[in-house]
């Protein structure tokens, strides 16, 4: 549990010491929904609520893939190999996931702050619609964490990122912005229960198994 | 003889599906009416296709405990196989969707759970053509191969029965099963569903034999 808390520790200090990958981040976020502003609400002036559901959860997607890719690539071979011979894989894949889910909810929620107030609010239940951007943060945190210790072993990362994780992510992708047209509706949290199950269940099976394959990972 | 017994009770069931499936009697359904016999060879592409995902995750799984190169081989070979199924699957899908509900590519989520599927494993070939080291390929692939297949079954099982089908047995549509196959269906359609598995591994197993020999050709060089 403390070597958890350490290794997370570790993370936030490391992004807070470099920022320039962290304000890459969030200027990534911030450009994206300003691209869409340009080419949707500035020239048509109207978007139809499917289309803002559907956008915002491509530049979430899009934002984590590019955020979480360099969860292993950003620290030295040396350094890793430090990590190897002090702490548990498993302990260093959930502080992995963990970092990464507080990265990401920090993102999607900046996100949905910037993208409701270039592209307007559109969500009724906004409680709803920041649970369903939680689980969602969640499943790909924990779906991507592994899939960018697959790709960091590779010398063509990023490619081999977007090939790996969307069709993995395809799944909880249409169960989250299938949650978040009911949180866009107004409907009340019991009318939801089946798709947070749904979810929630996925992105427990994706922390299990990354919690098992990890290790075999870290070996090589 | 005693070890390929399986392969002539393949080859017997696949020309009885062959010769019973088109001369058979087959219950005449409104718009379905003699395609229905498209079931012996679309429906069972599907359960090839699953039979040999699961054969291909077992490989990995016993990779991943002890390491030996031939487990990967195994599990490389049956997903190659698996995807050669899942096209044939999606062609005579397509073929028959065109002339019963009038699309070869309607929005069903069985349809796009079957392209997400091509698509992860076709991911996984490209995972294995990156790395160069035999080690590292066959660890990394199998890692990928099992968190693949987790997140690849609910989309299959679970999605499709939460949203509206036009596939028998979802979204309130009655399966096959249950109203349109009779007896002598029944008859062709089971054995037809273990020729083709049967089919599946039979090529499977010649495709591993090659590569094998293979890489004991070249250890030798």
């Amino acid at each position: 549990m403390q070597e958890i808390k350490n290794l997370i520790m570790k993370d936030i200090i490391l992004e807070w010491r470099q920022k320039y990958a962290f304000n890459g981040m969030v200027l990534y976020v911030v450009s994206t929904v300003f691209m869409c502003y340009i080419s949707f609400k500035l020239k048509t002036n109207s978007i139809e609520p499917i289309t803002w559901n559907t956008l915002f959860w491509i530049i979430i997607l899009f934002s984590a893939v590019n955020s979480i890719t360099k969860s292993f690539i950003q620290e030295k071979t040396g350094r890793q190999l430090y990590y190897y011979q002090i702490a548990k894989p498993s302990s260093i894949i959930l502080a992995k996931i963990i970092y990464n889910f507080l990265l990401m909810v920090f993102l999607g929620f900046l996100g949905f702050l910037i993208y409701s107030i270039f592209m307007g609010n559109k969500a009724e239940n906004l409680g709803l619609y920041l649970l369903s951007l939680t689980l969602g943060a969640l499943g790909f945190s924990a779906s991507l964490t592994l899939i960018a210790g697959i790709a960091s072993k590779s010398d063509n990362t990023a490619g081999l990122m977007a090939v790996l994780s969307f069709p993995i992510l395809l799944p909880i992708l249409s169960m989250l912005i299938k949650l978040s047209k009911n949180a866009m509706d107004g409907l009340a949290f019991r009318a939801s229960y089946d798709e947070i199950l749904v979810i929630s269940g996925i992105d427990l099976i994706v922390i299990a198994l990354s919690y098992m394959l990890f290790p075999f990972l870290w070996k090589s | 003889m005693r070890k390929i017994w399986w392969k002539f009770l393949a080859a017997g069931l696949l020309l009885y599906t062959v010769i019973f499936g088109l001369i058979g009697e087959v219950p005449r359904q409104p718009i379905l009416n003699e395609t229905i016999r498209n079931v012996y060879f679309h429906v069972p592409m599907w359960f090839g296709m699953m039979a040999l995902m699961i054969s291909s995750l077992v490989y990995s799984i016993k990779y991943l405990r002890n390491g030996q190169v031939q487990d990967d081989v195994y599990a490389v070979e049956f997903a190659n196989v698996a995807i050669i199924f899942g096209v044939l699957g999606f062609i005579t899908g397509s073929i028959w969707g065109n002339y019963t509900w009038g699309d070869p590519l309607p929005k069903d989520p069985k349809i796009i759970a079957v392209e997400v599927g091509l698509l992860i494993y076709s991911a996984y070939f490209v995972l294995r053509g990156s790395f160069e080291d035999e080690q590292k390929k066959a660890r990394l692939s199998a890692v990928y191969n099992i968190f693949a297949f987790a997140s690849f079954m609910p989309l299959v099982w679970i999605l499709p029965r939460l949203t509206d089908s036009l596939h028998p047995g979802n979204g309130g549509n009655p399966a096959f099963g249950k109203y349109d196959m009779d007896s002598n269906m029944r008859m062709v359609f089971y054995p037809a569903i273990l020729a083709w598995i049967l089919v599946g591994v039979w090529i499977s197993s010649l495709r591993i034999r090659i590569k094998l020999l293979n890489n004991h050709l070249q250890d030798n060089l």
